[in-house]
C-alpha cells in the first residue's frame, strides 16, 4: 500500500478537520455529555444538576420495564438476525447458481439496504395494517384475528419481519461475495465426485462460508440493537403495552417523552457498552478466524 | 475400460465459435494426450467429455452410450484439475473419500479404501492434514488419489502438472503413466507441453484454433507432421522452414535465395511448379565444410546445452537452427555448410500449410480420424 506524505502538517490537519469535527460534534461530545448525565440528576428544562453517583444505573437496573425491554430486544435481535441471514443465504445461493435472470434480481436484492429505517417502517405500516394491508385478508376470514396494535406477539412479529427485510440486503451482498470467491473448480470437482447441487451446498459451500457467517452474525446482532429505532417508531411506537419497547426506543421515550434525561443517559451508556462488547468480540475472535486459502 | 467416441463436436459461446467439427475415436485403455497452445479448445473438449461444459453440436459417447445429456456424475469419469481443486476444509482422507461418502459407502469400508489408495500414491502419513499444509506435489497426489478411488472408466487430466516445478513434473509424469497402466482406465490428458505429450501419449492429438490438426503416435507426428503448424509445434527447437518453388526438371526445390534442396523425382514431378515450404529439423542438420555442403548459411550465435549446442544461423534473412553434439568456435558472419539426409526433408504446401506426400515412402496422412 502506498502512503501519502504531506510536507507541512497543517494540510493534513485541514483535510482531517471536517471529519474530526463531525465525529466530535455528533459522537464524542454527546457521548461525554451522556456519560456525565448518567451520574447526575438533570433538570428537564435545564438549570443545574446534582451528582448522584450510580443511583441512575441502580434505578434503571431495578426497573422491571427495563428488563422487559432487554428481553424483547434480545428476542428481536436473535429473530431478525436468524431470519435475515437465512433469507440472505438462500437468495445468495440461488443467485450464485445463476438461475435465469439473476443479473436483474441481484441488483433488486440490494435495494432494501438503501431504504432508511423509518421508510421501511412506514411501508410495513401499510403491509401490516389490519384494515387495508395484505394481512387484512386474515381478518376477512376470522375478524379481529390480526391486529398488531392490539396483540403484543403480532407487534413483535411485525417489527421482526420489517427489521429482517431491511437487513437481508447487507448479509446477501456478503454471502454472495463469499460464494463467488469459492473457486469454480471446487464445485466442479464435487460434481465429478457425484454430489448433487444441494449436497454441494451443504458439504462444500456452507463450510467455506463459516468465516463470513460469523462476521455477519455479529454485525446483524449489533445492527438490530442500534438500528431498530426507525422501524419501531413508525410501526408500533413501542406498543402495545410496551411489547415492542426495544432498548433504543426506550431511551428515546424515557428521555424525550418522559423527560428523564438522567435515566435515559444511563440506559445509553449501558447500550453503548453492550455494542462495544459485541464489536470487541468481532475484532478479537471473528476477524482473526482462519480464512481458507 | 471404455472407448470414447467424439463425433462432429462444435462449441459456440454466443456468436463465438471456439470449436468446429471435431472428430476423435479413443480406444479402450488408451492414453491419449491432447496437445495445443492455450485457447485452442483442448480444455473445453476435455470438459465436454467430463460433462462440465455443454455440447453445442455433435455427440460424445462413452462405451457406446451417448452422454450429451448426462450429468457429470453419471458418466463414470474422474478428473484431475489444473489447480487440484482440493476441498480446503477437509482433511486429505476426507478429500480422497468424498466421492465414496456421497455414494453412501459405509465408513469402515471407505476408510479402508482411502488408506489403500493413499498408500499407493505415497500419502499414507498425511491423511489427517489439510490441503493447506501440503506441498504442491503432495496436493497433486491427493488430487490423483481422489480420482483413483472412484475406479473410473475414464481418467481426465486438465494440465495437472503445470503448477509443479520441472523435477517434480517429470516424476509425476512417470507416476501418472504407472497408475494408468496399473488401473487400465482410458486416459485423456490435456497439456500445452510437448514433452509431456510426447512422453505420455499412446496417441497424440494436436489441436489448433478449435480443430484437430493431426492424430497419431508421437513417433508418427514427429516424423510425418501433417502441417506446418504441427511441424512447428512438435520438436524443440522448432523445425526450420525455408520457402521455395518445386522444379521437377532439376529434381529439387529452388529456395527463394537461389540455393536448392534435392527432392525424390516422383515427389518433384507431382508438385512441379508449386510454392512450398521445406522443413528441416534442427537435429537432422549437420555442420559441414561449405565446399561439400548442400546448403550454406551465415553464423549468428550459439547456445550451450551441455550435451551439445544450438547454432543459430541465417540463410538470407530466414533464421535457421542446428542442434549438434559437435562443439565449434565461430564468429558472427562466418559461412557455415549444412548437410542432411534425403529423408530428412519435409515438404509443405505454401498456401494450405498441409504436408506434401513424399511419393511411395510417405502415405498421405488423413487430417483427422
Amino acid at each position: 500500500m502506498r502512503r501519502a506524505y504531506f510536507k507541512t502538517s497543517w494540510i493534513a490537519f485541514a483535510l482531517l478537520a471536517p471529519q474530526l469535527l463531525i465525529i466530535f460534534v455528533f459522537f464524542y461530545w454527546p457521548s461525554a455529555q451522556a456519560l456525565y448525565w448518567a451520574f447526575t440528576l438533570e433538570q428537564p428544562w435545564g438549570g443545574g444538576n446534582t451528582w448522584v453517583g450510580f443511583e441512575n444505573f441502580a434505578k434503571v437496573l431495578s426497573d422491571p420495564y427495563y428488563w422487559s425491554s432487554v428481553r424483547v430486544s434480545v428476542i428481536y435481535a436473535l429473530a431478525t438476525t436468524v431470519l435475515a441471514m437465512a433469507m440472505a443465504l438462500t437468495l445468495a445461493v440461488f443467485v450464485d447458481r445463476q438461475l435465469s435472470g439473476y443479473s436483474a434480481y441481484r441488483v433488486a436484492f440490494i435495494w432494501p439496504y438503501a431504504v432508511a429505517a423509518p421508510a421501511v417502517g412506514l411501508a410495513f405500516q401499510f403491509v401490516f395494517n389490519p384494515g387495508a394491508g395484505i394481512f387484512s385478508y386474515i381478518n376477512a376470514v376470522s375478524p379481529g384475528m390480526w391486529n398488531p396494535s392490539q396483540y403484543p406477539s403480532q407487534a413483535i412479529l411485525s417489527i421482526v419481519i420489517a427489521g429482517a427485510w431491511k437487513q437481508v440486503a447487507y448479509s446477501f451482498i456478503f454471502f454472495l461475495a463469499a460464494l463467488q470467491s469459492i473457486p469454480r473448480s471446487l464445485t466442479e470437482a464435487a460434481a465429478m465426485d457425484g454430489a448433487r447441487p444441494l449436497r454441494r451446498v451443504l458439504d462444500l459451500q456452507l463450510p467455506l462460508l463459516t468465516p463470513t457467517f460469523f462476521f455477519l452474525l455479529v454485525i446483524n446482532i449489533t445492527d438490530s440493537f442500534t438500528d431498530s429505532f426507525g422501524i419501531v417508531d413508525t410501526l408500533t411506537g413501542g406498543g402495545p403495552f410496551r411489547a415492542t419497547d426495544l432498548l433504543v426506543y426506550k431511551i428515546y421515550a424515557d428521555g424525550f417523552r418522559g423527560f428523564d434525561y438522567s435515566g435515559a443517559a444511563a440506559q445509553s451508556i449501558i447500550l453503548m457498552c453492550l455494542v462495544m462488547a459485541l464489536t470487541f468480540v468481532q475484532f478479537r475472535y471473528v476477524e482473526r478466524r482462519v480464512h481458507y486459502t | 475400460m471404455a472407448e470414447i467416441s467424439i463425433r462432429d463436436i462444435s462449441k459456440t459461446y454466443g456468436k463465438n465459435t471456439i470449436m468446429q467439427g471435431v472428430n476423435l475415436e479413443i480406444r479402450q485403455k488408451e492414453f491419449v494426450v491432447i496437445l495445443g497452445p492455450s485457447g485452442c479448445g483442448k480444455s473445453t473438449l476435455l470438459r465436454m467429455i467430463a460433462g462440465l461444459e455443454d455440447i453445442t453440436k455433435g455427440e460424445i459417447s462413452i462405451d457406446g452410450t451417448v452422454v450429451n445429456a448426462l450429468e457429470p456424475r453419471q458418466r463414470g469419469c474422474a478428473m484431475v484439475f489444473q489447480n487440484y481443486a482440493l476441498y480446503p476444509h477437509m482433511t486429505v482422507a476426507e478429500n480422497i473419500g468424498y466421492a465414496l461418502k456421497v455414494a453412501g459407502v459405509p465408513k469402515a469400508a471407505r476408510l479402508e479404501r482411502v488408506a489403500g489408495v493413499a498408500k499407493s500414491v505415497g500419502l499414507g502419513e498425511f491423511l489427517d492434514r489439510k490441503p493447506g499444509q501440503l506441498s504442491g506435489g503432495q496436493r497433486q497426489r491427493v488430487a490423483m488419489a481422489r480420482a483413483i478411488i472412484r475406479e473410473p472408466k475414464v481418467f481426465l487430466f486438465d494440465e495437472p502438472l503445470s503448477n509443479l516445478d520441472a523435477k517434480l513434473r517429470v516424476q509425476m509424469r512417470h507416476e501418472i503413466r504407472r497408475i494408468h497402466n496399473q488401473i487400465g482406465a482410458t486416459s485423456v490428458f490435456v497439456t500445452h507441453d510437448q514433452h509431456e505429450g510426447m512422453t505420455l501419449a499412446d496417441r497424440l492429438v494436436v489441436m489448433n484454433k478449435g480443430t484437430i490438426e493431426q492424430v497419431g503416435t508421437p513417433e508418427e507426428i514427429y516424423e510425418r507432421p501433417a502441417s506446418v503448424y504441427v511441424a512447428g509445434f512438435i520438436g524443440s527447437p522448432a523445425m526450420n522452414m525455408l520457402p521455395g518453388r518445386v522444379d521437377a526438371s532439376r529434381g529439387a526445390v529452388l529456395l527463394d535465395n537461389g540455393q536448392s534442396v534435392p527432392l525424390p523425382a516422383q515427389q518433384a514431378r507431382a508438385a512441379n511448379g508449386n510454392l512450398v515450404q521445406v522443413g528441416l529439423r534442427p537435429e537432422q542438420l549437420f555442420l559441414a565444410s561449405p565446399a561439400s555442403a548442400q546448403l550454406t548459411a551465415t553464423y549468428v550465435f550459439q547456445e550451450e546445452l551441455g550435451s551439445g549446442r544450438v547454432y543459430h544461423l541465417q540463410i538470407e534473412d530466414i533464421p535457421l537452427c542446428v542442434v549438434s553434439t559437435e562443439k565449434r568456435q565461430m564468429t558472427e558472419g562466418d559461412t557455415v555448410g549444412l548437410s542432411f539426409a534425403a529423408d530428412a526433408v519435409h515438404l509443405f504446401d505454401a498456401k494450405s500449410g498441409r504436408r506434401v506426400a513424399r511419393g511411395t515412402a510417405d502415405r498421405v496422412l488423413e487430417v483427422t480420424a
